[in-house]
């Protein structure tokens, strides 16, 4: 992949296509870090005050979440940090001081807000004890906190029309939040392939271009840019020529999607007689009705950490029971896997809670088994929602047969708890973990024998495995789901985990991948997950190929050393079929 | 009004966790509060105040309370100094 600035088109930047398909678009500049602060004056005084308190209710909310979370992990005395940057956003002098010069000079709250908290962080950094210093930081937090919770509700305004955003790095949430307006694509200068955000984009059918390096400064606000998600390519103010190829292309790809709708019904068998189970991905309420539309033999993942993510604080179970059961009745009689919250590396919740090494840290079953309240209200609330026996809850970040053992015994506690208040639920409910820790792999046969399925995240386990990080678009192009070790050790994964009779399943973005498909299924896979939108394809490759000419191709790429022999292997594999749509796009 | 001159005893001083009980503690009162350091005068229901305040081991704070019930806040905020912010 190239990552030059400039290819032979003055106007064409190249980056990674993140999350596919085309948008043509204006520039929305999103700019998140260093708000600029203007001296605007105001002539609504009651709607600024209201601003101003929601501002600042939104911030108190933020911060008690990072606040319970800190109290159980570093303990009362060192949360007090945050428990004292709450009391800010109570304090009388300060909030009345804020308050009465609004309404005296007439000015937005965030330049107040941001010059009367300056004149404390001043006063802080004349000081010569080193600890003022990192207190004035601590402030100075709370400060950006409050303006970006102002600042935030006035974004939100200000898109009106469609646009591109365009932006350094774009956060899960972020692109949740931008999806409610009227998107047409994301260009970020940051973040590989697989970075959660890239994801959310794939699964809500927004193109989305990354790691441009410095596209945020180079593309002008109010520029027309077509985005092109499978090229990795954006183009700003195209051309009359480029224009029109680029719409030509828009309407055939409707074509093709039409077409591939109609494979809708048909089962997602190859010529030869095997049938995979293809199931969907769910991240978003909103995509229950694409997964149903989409022809899914029911949800093999959903990632309830999205699903929650807009929430203030921890869904309690009552809400989260509610959730569960849309889904489980939305989706009947077809079953769906509902995954614990997997928190903790750039998915994660309390965002202040900074960590040397958060992937290799607290994160998935690690802060589930730490935080037990947390954890038996996320079980109880999907044991309520399984009353039709099509639920199934999977754990995430697996690396040791104690932690199944523990989760398996908080589950019970659960179920016992429910019996004794009468509640209904599925005594049966299937158990199942996530493999995406190498040393999961290793011991597949073990822990496949302890639980009812497991399901493969290669996301992480590739991550894992090569030791790269994902989101890092330095090294990403080492992050290589072809390289030998990861189609041997999911081969691993597959025999010994069938041996024990369990259903081996993937979730990962390798499943949806159009040129590993062929080799996953040779390699003796039986069941994916994939986001709602690469069902259609996915079935019309497999309703192509036969299990035997796989099986042979899966061996072939078992013999080789380099990433590069299976990579070619697998791309003359497909091209040679000429038997999906991708190539034809170009 | 009542001043009274005190003494900062606990190893890590006036740090945030105490910080954030004094201005607790104040705020049970009726009577105004205030913290005068080398000058700086402080309102001591203000907890962003409390905390520009560089107060380590050994340095000295006069407080200053104001109201109906000063005597009552007066005794129990010199206890919790005197107990050096429970940290003895």
């Amino acid at each position: 992949m190239s990552y030059n600035m400039k290819s032979e088109n003055e106007n064409i930047l190249k980056g990674i296509g993140a999350a596919p398909g085309i948008g043509i678009s204006k520039a929305f500049i999103y700019k998140k870090e260093k708000e600029e602060i203007t001296n605007e004056s105001i002539t609504d005084l009651e709607d600024a005050i209201v601003s101003l308190d929601t501002a600042l209710e939104k911030s108190k909310k933020e911060l008690r979440k990072i606040f319970s979370l800190a109290v159980d992990k570093l303990g009362e005395k060192r949360a007090a940090i945050f428990d004292a940057q709450i009391m800010i956003l109570d304090d009388p002098i300060l909030i009345s001081t804020i308050k009465n010069r609004i309404k005296k000079e007439m000015r937005v709250p965030e330049y107040i807000v941001n010059d009367e908290i300056s004149k404390y962080t001043d006063l802080m950094n004349l000081s010569h004890e080193p600890y003022m210093k990192e207190r004035s930081h601590d402030i100075e937090d709370i400060k950006n906190r409050i303006i970006r919770n102002l600042k935030k509700k006035k974004w939100k305004s200000r898109i009106t029309s469609d646009v591109v955003v365009v932006t350094t790095t774009v956060s899960p949430s972020d692109t949740v939040l931008f999806s409610r307006v009227n998107v047409k694509g994301y260009v970020t200068d940051f973040g590989g392939l697989t970075s959660h955000a890239a994801i959310v984009a794939r699964s809500l059918n927004i193109p989305a271009v990354v790691g441009l390096h410095d596209a945020s400064n180079y593309i002008k606000e109010g520029d027309l840019l077509i985005i092109d998600g499978y090229k990795g390519e954006v183009i700003i103010n195209p051309d009359e020529k480029q224009l029109n190829d680029y719409q030509k292309k828009i309407v055939r790809l409707q074509k093709q999607g039409t077409e591939l709708n109609k494979l809708r019904d048909l089962p997602a068998v190859t010529l030869d007689g095997k049938e995979i189970q293809l199931l969907a991905n769910l991240e978003l309420t909103d995509e229950i009705e694409l997964i149903s539309e989409s022809g899914a033999k029911g949800i093999g993942l959903v990632r309830t950490e999205q699903l929650f993510e807009e929430y203030e604080a921890f869904p309690d179970e009552e809400e989260q029971y509610q959730v569960y059961k849309t889904i489980a009745e939305r989706i009947y009689p077809e079953t769906v896997t509902i995954r614990t919250f997997d928190i903790g590396g750039d998915k994660v919740l309390p965002v202040d809670l900074k960590e040397p090494n958060p992937f290799l840290g607290w994160r998935g079953i690690r802060l589930l088994l730490d935080n037990t309240h947390l954890f038996k209200t996320q079980i109880r609330a999907v044991l309520r929602a399984s009353s039709h026996k099509n639920i199934k809850l999977m754990l995430p970040m697996i690396a040791s047969m104690i932690e199944i053992r523990k989760s398996k015994e908080i589950i019970s506690e659960c179920k016992n708890e429910l019996k004794k208040e009468g509640k209904i639920f599925d005594k049966h409910m299937g158990i199942g973990i996530m493999i995406e820790i190498p040393s999961a792999a290793v011991l597949i046969r073990d822990f496949a024998e302890e639980v009812d399925f497991v399901s493969i995240g290669t996301n992480d386990l590739i991550q894992y495995l090569l030791a790269v990080d994902r989101g890092n678009e330095i090294v990403s192009s080492i992050y290589q789901e072809f390289h030998p070790a990861v189609v041997r050790t999911l081969h691993h994964i597959i025999t010994e985990g069938k041996k024990s009779g369990k259903l081996v399943s993937m979730c990962g973005e390798m499943a949806a991948d159009p040129f590993a498909v062929p080799l996953l299924i040779g390699l003796g896979l039986e069941s994916i997950s994939v986001s709602a939108s690469a069902i259609p394809l996915i079935k019309k490759i497999i309703r192509n190929l036969t299990l035997k000419e796989l099986q042979s191709l899966a061996a072939e790429c078992l013999a080789f050393k380099t990433e590069k022999e299976i990579n070619t292997r697998m791309h003359r594999f497909s091209n040679e079929k000429e038997k999906h749509q991708i190539k034809n796009l170009y | 009004m009542i001043e009274y001159k005190i003494k900062i005893i606990n190893n890590a001083g006036l740090h945030t966790r105490p910080a954030a009980n004094i201005v607790k503690l104040a705020s049970k009162y009726k009577c105004d509060f205030f913290l005068n350091k080398d000058g700086l005068h402080i309102n001591g229901k203000s907890i962003i105040g409390v905390m520009t305040l560089a107060a380590e081991k050994g340095s000295e704070i006069i407080l200053i309370f104001d109201g109906v019930d000063e005597e009552l806040a007066l005794k129990e905020m010199v206890d919790y100094f005197n107990r050096g912010f429970d940290e003895l």
